[in-house]
């Protein structure tokens, strides 16, 4: 197991907070194993930068199991890392090889500011869930969920909407640092299914209007979010959306101020 | 101390509808008048501030991740029960019930596990009005699946993300409510302390995990929602971030600690590669539906595959042992996780263990693809075997994947009456938190079912009686408990900061894991838990002594944050193995090696063990005191559970 073992160069985005200028700073990683995870890697660089006391990267992580969409690495100029459709927790080691360089930033944009290294601030995104991204019920008195027949095509696409772990890769990954993959994933899977309908087209609103106040950019159709989206979030979400909040703006007018949930 | 469960009186099946007459309500215009604290937003957490939110009252949430919506709820895979009885098999609230019990290995309350499964057909209409994608049939109806320690099929589920979905629900009614304004969210901030005031908690000591600031905030009362206390282990399947520091700060202000030692070993987990390993990962049980779990029958072939001379799929029918089919005829590969557990370890301990380290089993899906086709079993389990595949680097569609128990749930938790309540009036514990309804073992898909019941269906009417009887009065921020609370927590920080030792913390929590696994793991013995009780005091004062910890208080710090949770874990797990040496009894996952039947199952001792184990803090280094809650079973018949 060990011959296997590698020795990597790391440049590393050193940040002590938003208000002060950062730095690439160069560290060495050696006797990596290619069955570590990245962040485990980046575990055995910290260890070792305690024990001669020098202050450990900071980063994002917790379940380490590729779904609870907190870390958040840009490693070699991708979100999450050279692979598809995974996080950065879910990258080994044996994706790199022995002898190479690899640069770790954090998502870069004016809307997720840097709170310490390679962790930023995506506080925005529960902005933007919080302006409507639910169905208006209260607990208690609902029908019975047999009551509600989905057709599996639309449960199922609404699931493939409802699986965005809210990384914000979309955005780090989009030259205009656009969140409409993110925006219209919750959009459309509430927009699909019979108990979204009755707040679609407000919901369609509140939740671009928040967007836009964020300070996220529009989107140019280049696809780079969908490609870098670590659970396969397609385009044709952004489509969904702006349907719908194309439609409210043109024909629903009366809608715009009916989100009172 | 005498324990008061505050179980009504009266038939099982009345006894909760009887109960919610007899509660005291807040009358709706004086709901506004009082601030509810809810301290960690998963399940439990988020879905207990949306409908107190609902009913009008204040909520204040908190929780350590940047979102509420990371709590670790979101990584639950394979479903959540529910007593709908959609598939016409025989299934009933009495039947959910009777088989959490029975799955519990009979050390649960009675009254509490009926009432869950009363109100699981609820939580299940909840959730599918929120838009929770569950998996459904051509029909458009809702689909099932089958889980351990049952006949029937009672599982819903959404693919294998049924914990992302459900919270993501949860999240979003808390969403709404921030919305509106009725929840204040905190995210990014520890809860280090409890505030007691005359007895009664009143508020609670964050510190904000990006200024470092120390802050007090006020309530009529404190939900405490904060997961279980797995990574006392180190390794296990929970979040890097998972830990036990607002239970066990509770805990030290007063609040009982129940059934420590009741750990949860999944029996399906991906076995452990390297020491540079930070975490275990799950696979679903919902796997063990159609993967048939496998040991080469002798030593022989055993070594051949561990040498890589063979693999699996090299090996005949008749050399391999389906000891769960053996074993269990009835529930096959379906026998409850502390059964299938044991038996994968006695494979192992039996050197017929595969893989290079050969610790581990196999869980082979070749007959269910030759049975269904791939893309069947793809549609099932789909994002489970690429996640297998990510870590292992094999294709477990052709070759049978590894598979070890890990350590993934805990029963034991803060001790709480029928209400939900503490010990300590004004203090709940709802969710994994708590130690309340599985017993000695939890049953698959009932962690999603009692973390949600909690916090839709039974908060919102027991916190109510307790909230009309000491009236709205506001909180006074000014009593000295405050400020005195304050600056315990001040003092606790510094002394954590002052540690400039040469081993780092996470040195420290690897080999408390290490000790917790070896002798409070899936065997225990009176003999090695006494001596893993000496090596944690060791460990502890060692720690005192020669941690590092470095930086400040007043910046972005994990250092400081990893040695708070991990001072605390030291201290939980001396208290877990002085239960699991006072409990000379086997039960569910508790296993000691003194007491099982000759066929090598778990040996209850009903006749001085029926109790809940309820240890009371008596101060730094100074021996807990053991309070009995006497288990009375009314309508189950205790008998040695049989899965065969």
């Amino acid at each position: 197991m060990e011959q296997n073992n590698m020795n990597l160069t790391l440049k590393v985005w050193r940040q002590k907070n938003a208000q002060t200028p950062g730095k690439f700073v160069t560290y060495k990683a050696d006797g990596i194993s290619p069955d570590m995870s990245f962040l485990e890697m980046l575990d055995v660089v910290n260890e070792s930068l305690i024990h001669k006391n020098e202050e450990p990267i900071h980063f994002d992580h917790d379940c380490r199991e590729g779904i609870c969409g907190m870390c958040s690495l840009y490693i070699n100029g991708h979100p999450h890392g050279p692979k598809r459709a995974i996080t950065t927790c879910q990258l080994h080691m044996r994706t790199f090889h022995d002898g190479e360089t690899i640069t770790i930033e954090p998502w870069r944009a004016a809307a997720f500011p840097v709170i310490k290294d390679l962790a930023v601030d995506r506080s925005a995104f529960d902005r933007i869930q919080q302006a409507g991204g639910y169905i208006s019920v209260n607990t208690g008195g609902v029908p019975d969920a047999n009551e509600i027949a989905i057709p599996k095509v639309i449960a199922d696409e609404a699931f493939n909407s409802a699986t965005c772990i809210g990384c914000g890769a979309c955005v780090a990954a989009c030259k205009n640092a656009s969140a409409m993959l993110f925006v219209s994933a919750k959009v459309s899977q509430l927009g699909m299914l019979p108990q979204g309908q009755p707040e679609r087209y407000s919901r369609a609103q509140s939740m671009v209007a928040q967007m836009d106040a964020e300070g996220f950019g529009n989107c140019t159709n280049t696809r780079a979010c969908e490609a870098e989206c670590p659970k396969e979030i397609t385009l044709t979400n952004i489509a969904r959306m702006n349907n719908d909040y194309f439609s409210a703006k043109l024909f629903r007018e009366e809608h715009i101020h009916e989100n009172n949930g | 101390m005498s324990l008061n469960a505050k179980t009504p009186e009266g038939p099982l099946a009345e006894k909760w509808n009887k109960h919610k007459f007899n509660l005291k309500l807040v009358n709706p215009a004086n709901k506004r008048k009082y601030d509810v604290i809810v301290v960690g937003t998963g399940l439990a957490g988020a879905s207990a501030a949306a409908s107190l939110a609902e009913l009008g009252y204040n909520v204040k949430a908190f929780c350590f991740q940047d979102s509420p919506r990371r709590a670790h709820s979101i990584a639950a895979q394979g479903g959540i029960n529910a007593a709908k009885n959609y598939q016409n098999d025989g299934d009933s609230v009495y039947r959910l019930f009777y088989d959490t019990i029975k799955g519990g290995d009979y050390r649960a309350r009675e009254a509490n596990v009926y009432r869950l499964a009363e109100v699981s057909v609820n939580i299940i209409d909840q959730c599918v009005a929120q838009g929770v994608p569950f998996a459904r049939e051509y029909g458009g109806l809702l689909d099932n699946r089958s889980f351990g320690g049952a006949q029937v099929s009672r599982t819903f589920y959404a693919r294998g993300q049924t914990g992302q979905q459900l919270l993501l629900g949860a999240y979003s009614a808390l969403n709404r409510q921030i919305h509106h304004g009725k929840v204040k969210m905190y995210t990014r901030t520890e809860m280090l302390d409890v505030v007691v005031v005359d007895g009664k908690a009143q508020g609670i000591i964050t510190r904000s995990l990006t200024t470092g600031e120390i802050e007090t905030h006020t309530g009529h009362a404190v939900l405490l929602c904060t997961g279980g206390y797995g990574n006392v282990f180190y390794l296990s399947t929970n979040a890097a971030g998972s830990n036990v520091t607002a239970a066990w700060r509770a805990h030290k202000r007063g609040a009982f600690f129940a059934n420590p030692c009741y750990t949860q070993i999944h029996p399906t987990c991906i076995p452990v590669t390297g020491d540079h390993q930070s975490k275990l990962t799950l696979m679903s049980e919902s796997l063990r539906n159609d993967g048939r779990v496998w040991a080469p029958k002798t030593v022989e072939t055993a070594e051949k595959l561990r040498k890589g001379l063979l693999k699996a799929s090299d090996i005949k029918e008749e050399d391999r042992d389906y000891f769960l089919e053996r074993k269990y005829p009835s529930f096959g590969n379906l026998v409850p996780r502390d059964v299938a557990s044991r038996n994968a370890k006695e494979m192992v301990d039996e050197n017929r263990g595969v893989g290079a380290s050969g610790i581990a089993v196999f869980l082979d899906f070749a007959d269910a693809i030759k049975r269904l086709g791939k893309d069947a079993v793809s549609a099932k389990y789909g994002n489970l075997f690429d996640m297998y595949y990510q870590i292992t680097d094999e294709d477990p569609y052709t070759q049978p994947m590894r598979i070890y128990p890990a350590v993934h749930y805990t029963m034991g938790g803060l001790w709480v009456d029928y209400n939900l309540s503490t010990n300590v009036p004004g203090l709940y514990a709802l969710g994994e938190c708590n130690f309340s309804d599985h017993g000695a073992n939890r049953l698959g898909a009932s962690a999603l079912m009692q973390g949600l019941a909690d916090g839709y269906f039974v908060i919102p009417y027991t916190l109510g009686d307790y909230l009309a009887t000491i009236g709205p009065k506001p909180i006074d921020a000014n009593h000295p408990a405050f400020a005195k609370t304050k600056q315990d927590v001040l003092d606790h920080v510094n002394k954590l900061l002052a540690l400039r030792g040469t081993k780092t913390v996470n040195e420290y929590h690897r080999e408390l894991g290490h000790i917790m696994w070896e002798y409070c793991g899936m065997a225990r013995t009176a003999e090695g838990l006494t001596k893993a009780k000496g090596l944690i005091q060791a460990l502890r004062a060692d720690f005192w002594k020669n941690a590092i910890v470095l930086g400040e208080n007043e910046e972005v710090n994990a250092s400081l944050e990893r040695a708070g949770r991990v001072a605390d874990f030291l201290e939980l797990g001396e208290l877990m193995v002085d239960d699991a040496l006072m409990r000379n009894e086997s039960c569910g996952g508790h296993f000691r090696l003194e007491s099982q039947t000759p066929e090598g199952e778990a040996l209850r001792d009903d006749e001085h063990f029926a109790f809940v184990a309820a240890w009371e803090y008596k101060g730094d280094n100074q021996p807990e005191v053991l309070n009995k809650e006497d288990l009375n079973f009314e309508y189950v018949h205790l008998t040695q559970r049989n899965y065969k």
